[in-house]
């Protein structure tokens, strides 16, 4: 069968099972666009390449399937390096087209030339530039297989404007046939027997363990396993920024998030521990604070599929290279094995109770406000969480309402928390969260926001609403970039420079208008919760709820860049017991 | 410079050594130096690279190297177990009565002299990059106008064990 470049793509997408892309055409990419007109795959059409690319992430973020995104050359290309880079550093599984210049003109500073194999070559897990028709099969094949498979990532196929108008003999590579073309990629995912004994000897042995578990373990869809292996060995759980939901809130093993911004508790935790008992997580500056002062005493086991996470910031005593899913399976069967057999467990009472005294004198706090004073951030995060509808997904944007989202939020299942944690891009949630519900559809998606990020992708929800997808945003509206405004506050005496937005512009109500949405302004706490209800009734088009809350409102507990974990600010209620973290 | 040698062998695809070369950038590693040429069986292409182990553990350089899709196969070699190779190129300025000089010092070296002019003599000598550092030194003092060195390139001694040490290895999948 003879199909054009175009067609043997686009049925190659199809082949992989895409059923959904998001993205915008141009030039280059404008034959591969004709058959997509005949093809079962859903476009959404975006109105920024930078939001295909954080849709295609929010896709896959909440439905464990690669995000895909396809759009022109130069500068399309160049619109996506964001949302690469931002795959790349939460190893989110991704597949971008872009269209390049015809293989005659490369090279020649054509119109909308440009490297963009170079550009992204640090940003994906792997890239290619299709130089024939006949390749396209096995170029998409292994994109997706690269893609979704070991540590996942992005991976992007640059194909030149005549390569889509050559005619090809189409053809579908075996499975074989992939993995013998790529003889440089076998990633590994069972753990080495050998060091799983050993993990399990140290776990029984240790009388201070916490399960430190990353975004690896969602990756692994390993959610199950974590908690069977959390409730039989009865040990504490932290979940990093990434790892949120992977073990629920509620449960009584949960210590919440570790970090710069976690709670007293979760860090602690981990300072104090003998094991840490590493699950797909990856020792990041925002977790260990100054990594020589970072859980003195403590073993190291560490379960990554990726061998370069090993020994990159903290040397393992034990490093299983491995899915988190298959090796946690084989660490339960390995306990239970050495428990049968007679090994003791140590006594970890006592670390429990200073658990537990931790937890119950240093919860997270805010002060609430007085009738007639602002509005709290807090407060509105915790009356979206206590007014969610069963199963809610929430995305973030990233600055201080990011923070408090995770904080604030009880995430008790899997997949239902979306935010750019690796990379920290502003302009994440509102595309995020239009990609999270194209994927997840019966879900209510939140969009928490700041008015800051909103601002750098909002334009986005003309495609929600055009397209149908029924987002909701809360903006926390501090009219400051918050976050930088905090570290000035903190760090820097108080001089603020550069980081006062603006008050009253723009008109977020009226923007949400504009863009087909519901618009609602909240200046008070009383208007918070019918705010609320009526953005959770409304199923026909995005509502952008504005709440103006406390400028002065900070995130703590904070550890400060650079210091260690026991350097950690406290609420300032809590400052003065701050000894009894010992 | 406490250096070590890698011998990674790669699928021979384009934007193989960009995507090593970024690789070592991009994380701070640093290369002494680098060469390239395609390995025995085709469509593989064999760079020898010598790092600079002062820059970054070597562990962390050979696996962040292996994660990159066209890498199959990186051997460490020892400096002490392999055979180190590399080739010297220079022009040396001379007048004609030091040139007998300079022939004379390539020929101790087992040098070779390539071509000769009133005012300059171009020389080149391969061998231990040991032995070129030495030659260097010692034209140095006549005036070099032009030099070019390869970079090295090696393989392990052959003994009766193998002192191919290979750190990282992705087999036939299975
Ligand atoms: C694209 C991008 N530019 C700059 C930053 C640095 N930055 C981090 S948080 C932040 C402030 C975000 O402000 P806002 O969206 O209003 O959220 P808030 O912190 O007030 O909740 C800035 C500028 C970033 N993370 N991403």
């Amino acid at each position: 069968m003879k199909l054009t470049g175009a067609q043997a793509l686009i049925k190659s997408l199809e082949m992989e099972g895409v059923e959904v892309m998001f993205g915008l055409p141009g030039g280059c990419i404008l034959p591969a666009y004709d058959p997509l007109l005949d093809s079962s795959i859903r476009h959404i059409l975006v109105r920024h390449e930078q939001g295909a690319g954080h849709m295609a992430e929010g896709y896959a973020h909440v439905t464990g399937r690669p995000g895909v995104a396809m759009v022109t050359s130069g500068p399309a290309a160049t619109n996506m390096v964001t949302p690469l880079c931002d795959a790349y550093m939460d190893s989110i599984p991704m597949v971008c087209i872009t269209g390049q210049v015809s293989t005659t003109a490369i090279g020649t500073d054509a119109f909308q030339e440009c490297d963009t194999v170079g550009i992204t070559r640090s940003v994906t897990k792997h890239n290619e530039l299709v130089m024939t028709a006949q390749n396209l099969p096995m170029a998409v094949r292994q994109s997706f297989r690269i893609a979704t498979t070991g540590r996942p990532g992005p991976t992007l196929i640059d194909v030149p404007k005549d390569v889509l108008q050559n005619s090809m003999e189409w053809y579908w590579p075996t499975d074989a046939e992939v993995v013998d073309s790529l003889p440089g990629y076998r990633p590994n995912v069972k753990g080495h027997p050998r060091m799983i004994k050993e993990a399990a000897k140290l776990i029984l042995a240790s009388e201070r363990p916490i399960l430190y578990v990353g975004g690896g373990i969602l990756k692994a869809r390993a959610a199950d396993a974590l908690r069977e292996l959390a409730e039989m060995t009865d040990i504490h759980v932290v979940t990093t920024l990434m790892a949120r939901g992977a073990f629920p809130d509620d449960h009584p093993l949960c210590l919440g998030m570790p970090g710069m911004h976690g709670n007293a508790t979760a860090i602690t935790a981990l300072q104090r521990s003998d094991l840490l008992i590493t699950l797909g997580a990856r020792f990041d500056d925002r977790i260990t604070g100054k990594v020589s002062t970072f859980a003195p005493d403590a073993k190291v086991i560490h379960v990554d599929i990726d061998p370069a996470e090993q020994g990159k910031v903290r040397r393992p005593d034990v490093p299983i290279v491995g899915d988190c899913r298959l090796v946690i399976e084989e660490l339960i069967r390995a306990i239970r094995d050495m428990e049968q057999s007679g090994t003791p467990r140590a006594d970890t009472g006592a670390w429990k109770s200073r658990i537990s005294g931790w937890r119950e004198q240093f919860p997270l706090s805010y002060e609430a406000s007085e009738p007639g004073e602002a509005l709290k951030p807090q407060y509105c995060l915790e009356q979206l969480r206590d007014n969610a509808p069963e199963g809610t997904i929430l995305v973030s944007g990233v600055g201080q309402h990011q923070m408090w989202s995770s904080q604030y939020w009880r995430f008790n299942e899997p997949y239902t928390w979306v935010n750019s944690g690796g990379l920290g891009t502003m302009g994440f949630s509102v595309p995020a969260a239009i990609g999270a519900k194209v994927g997840r559809p019966d879900r209510t998606v939140w969009a928490v926001d700041g008015d800051g990020c909103f601002q750098m992708t909002a334009q986005e929800l003309v495609t929600a609403s055009v397209e149908r997808i029924p987002i909701k945003v809360a903006i926390l509206n501090n009219s400051y970039l918050g976050m930088v405004r905090q570290w000035q506050e903190m760090f820097y005496d108080e001089r603020y420079s550069e980081v006062y937005l603006s008050p009253e512009l723009p008109d977020f109500v009226k923007w949400a208008e504009a863009m087909g949405c519901v618009g609602i302004r909240v200046d008070s706490p009383e208007e918070v919760q019918p705010a609320i209800d009526k953005a959770n009734s409304i199923d026909d088009r995005p509502v952008v709820v504005d709440f103006r809350v406390d400028a002065r409102e900070k995130v703590f507990p904070m550890v400060p860049a650079g210091m260690g974990n026991d350097d950690l600010i406290l609420p300032d209620s809590q400052m003065p017991r701050k000894g009894a973290l010992k | 410079m406490n250096h070590h040698i890698l011998s990674v062998l790669v699928q021979n695809r384009p934007g193989v050594l960009a995507r090593v070369a970024g690789l070592f950038a991009r994380r701070d590693y640093n290369i002494f130096s680098l060469a390239v040429a395609p390995a025995e069986n085709e469509g593989f292409s064999r760079i020898t690279i010598v790092v600079d182990v002062d820059s970054a553990p070597l562990e962390q350089i050979t696996k962040q190297l292996f994660k990159l899709i066209e890498v199959v196969k990186i051997s460490e070699l020892d400096p002490l177990r392999s055979v180190e190779r590399e080739l010297l190129l220079a022009t040396v300025r001379v007048s004609p009565e030091q040139r007998g000089q300079v022939v004379e010092l390539a020929t101790i070296f087992e040098g070779k002299i390539l071509a000769v002019g009133v005012e300059a003599i171009t020389i080149s000598l391969d061998g231990h990059p040991d032995k070129l550092d030495d030659f260097e030194e010692l034209l140095a003092g006549y005036g070099i106008v032009e030099l070019q060195r390869t970079g090295r390139v090696a393989l392990p001694k052959l003994d009766k064990e193998s002192r191919l040490r290979a750190v990282a290895h992705k087999g036939k999948a299975g």
